[in-house]
């Protein structure tokens, strides 16, 4: 009895919250969505699953969310992961519309082009199908084959799966989720299994290895990987036989959350709910005790417990520094103290290099915050904040809704999981511009000191050097195309969002030409940080995109690339260039940009207006301090 | 102790149910409640599962298609060891 007295003890506790909610949501309170998240994050079960995602229903036109069309092919019943999964896109800002194909009816709807998945328009596919549905062969009836069978069923898999993967490369331009096959965790033939290199288990691995390959010569699609999913939670824990056998549901209740979690951390980086920095404390988040009163051989950080889970830690910010995720410090203390020991302490694995942006001064935390997103140009709702006082967790919170707080359970050894956990952090494809986006930043905090020292902006533009290379779209630049597309918010004139397919399809089809353009300065290389795509019809060039990367605004990169634009439809024979600037709630920065260049306005709706360049009599010149070069290629 | 199981399972009931607790009383059932279809069923029992740490037999969750059944599961359930 005493254990369903704290079960009730759990559930009174968030009551108030629940009543609170539901009189904020009966009078249309976008508040209401706050205390949502506040109670999702404190009780992940079943039935708050379902409140949550009711109540988020009811104020879902009023938040800003991403819609997000999903699409789950499967041989078992996920229809009880729903609920968490809905409340845990509300939770991340994503708004989910949702199609579950029948059971086992996945063959028909991925070869059949006219199929009610495609017909869904998904923007994600997951393929969820279990070892013991798709080759039972080889999960219940292994023993009765010999090892030329086994090798033919492994084949004959592999075949299948590549046939209907790449049919459904062909057919949808959604991101794929294919999950891999779940090795048994008690073999049919016990020990000898792992005898026999045509075992079981190593005929299953095999499958999955080959898997791995299929996903990763195509585009957009992702393996994840279902056996380290069950063997992370424990075979046996994950399973439940008796569901399984009533109700063709695998897995066992206390783990319907899990899996709901495993897709999110994919739809995370797929709907580009990521965050783009990291701001840490100091004082007992990056090393036990404080500086300012410890001192340097006070602070506990090394290979030996106590200052060993602090290493942790910071081993887990430099995986995230790896994947192009910005390291920035914001600490109240004194800021040569701090420096002494990032600089000189044996034990930092984290050196002053590593970090973006650092502001350490006594000032309040949200203040800091906001100056580090202007200095990183980046928006708010880019940043996550690790800090041990809960105090300061909850400031930042209440001050700045849009930060990512992370919630920290436990002591410090908790910590470097907690971080890994992130899904925010998640990402699926890395590119060069991503591993080395750390280095640029370091660039750019020299390219600010050189502003502050410069006499007059004209003259910092021509320290500057810059080196502009503007060229069509290459299979090379796509895919860093396709996530400039999907990444830029601020200067991005019409926000309109582009897969890599699309823009291939764009391209092949003529119907639209895509243009990148590439930076250089005297401090480095900046990389691709720019796309433009026009449209011909008649005389007239429409520009359908135009985005620069935040960390190039400012420079008047953006003048030499509508110069080029403006010249290109020219030589094409099109009289006007015209283009649409679409509000968006971030999109500020782009609002002046074609009145700024002589562009008149044509049109204007509740969407946005229309602006319109006369080229037989207007032209835009390119700033003679850039560089400028085209390259003309042939577009592949 | 009745009226706590009561209050517990009918928080749980209109949760996953989608309705007002209020709608929720112990003449519920797949009858008369709307959204009780066969999803809905096999949420509640796996919350209900969830909610009081425990395992219905399939027999028992076939019973469990009113409110006043799953009271008598429950209650059978829940009665301590002698």
């Amino acid at each position: 009895m005493i254990r369903i007295r704290t079960v009730k003890w759990a559930s009174v506790n968030t009551s108030d919250v629940r009543q609170e909610i539901e009189r904020l949501v009966a009078g249309g309170e976008v508040g209401a969505a706050g205390l949502l998240r506040k109670l999702w994050r404190a009780e992940q079960t079943a039935s708050s699953a379902a409140f949550v995602v009711r109540h988020y229903e009811t104020l879902r036109p009023k938040l800003d969310l991403s819609p997000h069309r999903l699409a789950v092919l499967r041989s078992f019943t996920v229809e009880p992961i729903v609920p968490f999964l809905r409340a845990g896109a509300f939770d991340a800002k994503i708004d989910l519309t949702l199609y579950l194909s029948d059971f086992n009816a996945y063959v028909q709807e991925i070869v059949d082009p006219g199929s009610r998945l495609y017909q869904f328009s998904p923007d994600c596919i997951i393929f969820a199908v279990q070892t013991r549905d798709l080759v039972p062969a080889l999960w219940s009836g292994v023993s009765r084959l010999n090892s030329e069978e086994v090798r033919s069923t492994v084949e004959q898999t592999i075949a299948d799966l590549r046939h209907w993967i790449t049919t459904l490369r062909q057919n949808a331009t959604a991101h794929l989720i294919i999950h891999n096959l779940e090795e048994p965790s008690l073999p049919s033939a016990g020990v000898l299994d792992s005898q026999s290199v045509t075992g079981q288990r190593s005929a299953i691995a095999q499958i999955n290895r080959e898997l791995g390959k299929i996903c990763a010569e195509l585009t957009n699609v992702y393996l994840l990987d279902y056996n380290a999913l069950v063997a992370r939670h424990g075979h046996d824990h994950w399973h439940d036989e008796r569901k399984w056998l009533t109700v063709r549901l695998p897995v066992a209740n206390q783990h319907l959350n899990d899996l709901a979690k495993e897709w999110l951390q994919f739809l995370h980086p797929i709907t580009g709910r990521i965050a783009k920095a990291l701001v840490v404390d100091l004082d007992n988040t990056l090393w036990g005790g404080v500086i300012g009163e410890d001192g340097l051989e006070g602070i506990r950080l090394g290979v030996e417990y106590p200052g060993a889970a602090y290493q942790e830690l910071q081993r887990a910010l430099l995986d995230l520094h790896a994947r192009g995720i910005l390291l920035a410090i914001c600490s109240k203390n004194n800021r040569d103290d701090a420096m002494e020991a990032i600089e000189k302490h044996p034990g930092m694995l984290l050196r002053p290099a590593h970090f973006a942006a650092t502001r350490i001064n006594w000032g309040d935390k949200s203040q800091n915050l906001r100056e580090i997103a202007a200095e990183l140009n980046l928006g708010l709702d880019a940043l996550a904040f690790l800090d041990d006082n809960p105090l300061e967790r909850e400031q930042v919170r209440r001050e700045l809704p849009e930060v990512l707080v992370i919630d920290v359970r436990g002591d410090a050894m908790d910590f470097a999981r907690t971080v890994r956990e992130v899904a925010a952090f998640e990402r699926l494809t890395l590119i060069r511009e991503d591993q080395q986006r750390g280095d640029m930043y370091q660039a750019q905090q020299e390219r600010h000191a050189l502003q502050a020292n410069a006499f007059s902006r004209e003259d910092f533009f021509r320290s500057l050097r810059q080196e502009a290379e503007i060229s069509g779209m290459t299979k090379a630049s796509v895919s860093r195309m396709a996530q400039l597309t999907n990444k830029t918010n601020q200067f991005n004139l019409t926000t309109r969002r582009y897969t890599e397919l699309q823009l291939m399809e764009l391209q092949r089809s003529g119907v639209g030409d895509c243009f990148s353009i590439r930076v250089r300065d005297r401090f480095g290389d900046n990389g691709l940080v720019g796309v433009a795509i026009t449209r011909r019809r008649g005389e007239v060039c429409e520009i359908d995109t135009f985005l620069l990367s935040c960390r190039v605004i400012g420079r008047t990169l953006e003048t030499a690339f509508l110069s080029f634009l403006a010249e290109h439809a020219r030589a094409a024979g099109t009289r006007y260039l015209q283009g649409w600037f679409l509000p968006s709630k971030k999109n500020a920065p782009a609002r002046d940009f074609y009145s700024r260049h002589g562009m008149e306005k044509k049109e204007e709706n509740s969407d946005g207006s229309l602006w319109s360049l006369d080229l037989s009599t207007t032209q835009i010149a390119c700033p003679d301090w850039i560089h400028l070069q085209v390259l003309h290629g042939d577009n592949e | 102790m009745t009226a706590v199981l009561f209050d517990r399972v009918r928080r749980i009931a209109a949760d996953v149910l989608e309705v007002p607790e209020a709608r929720i009383t112990v003449d519920s059932s797949s009858e008369n409640v709307e959204t009780w279809d066969s999803v809905h069923h096999l949420n509640l029992t796996l919350a209900l599962e969830q909610e009081f740490n425990l395992q219905f037999e399939p027999e028992e969750i076939d019973e469990m298609s009113n409110l006043r059944n799953i009271l008598s599961v429950l209650g059978r359930k829940l009665k301590p060891a002698s």
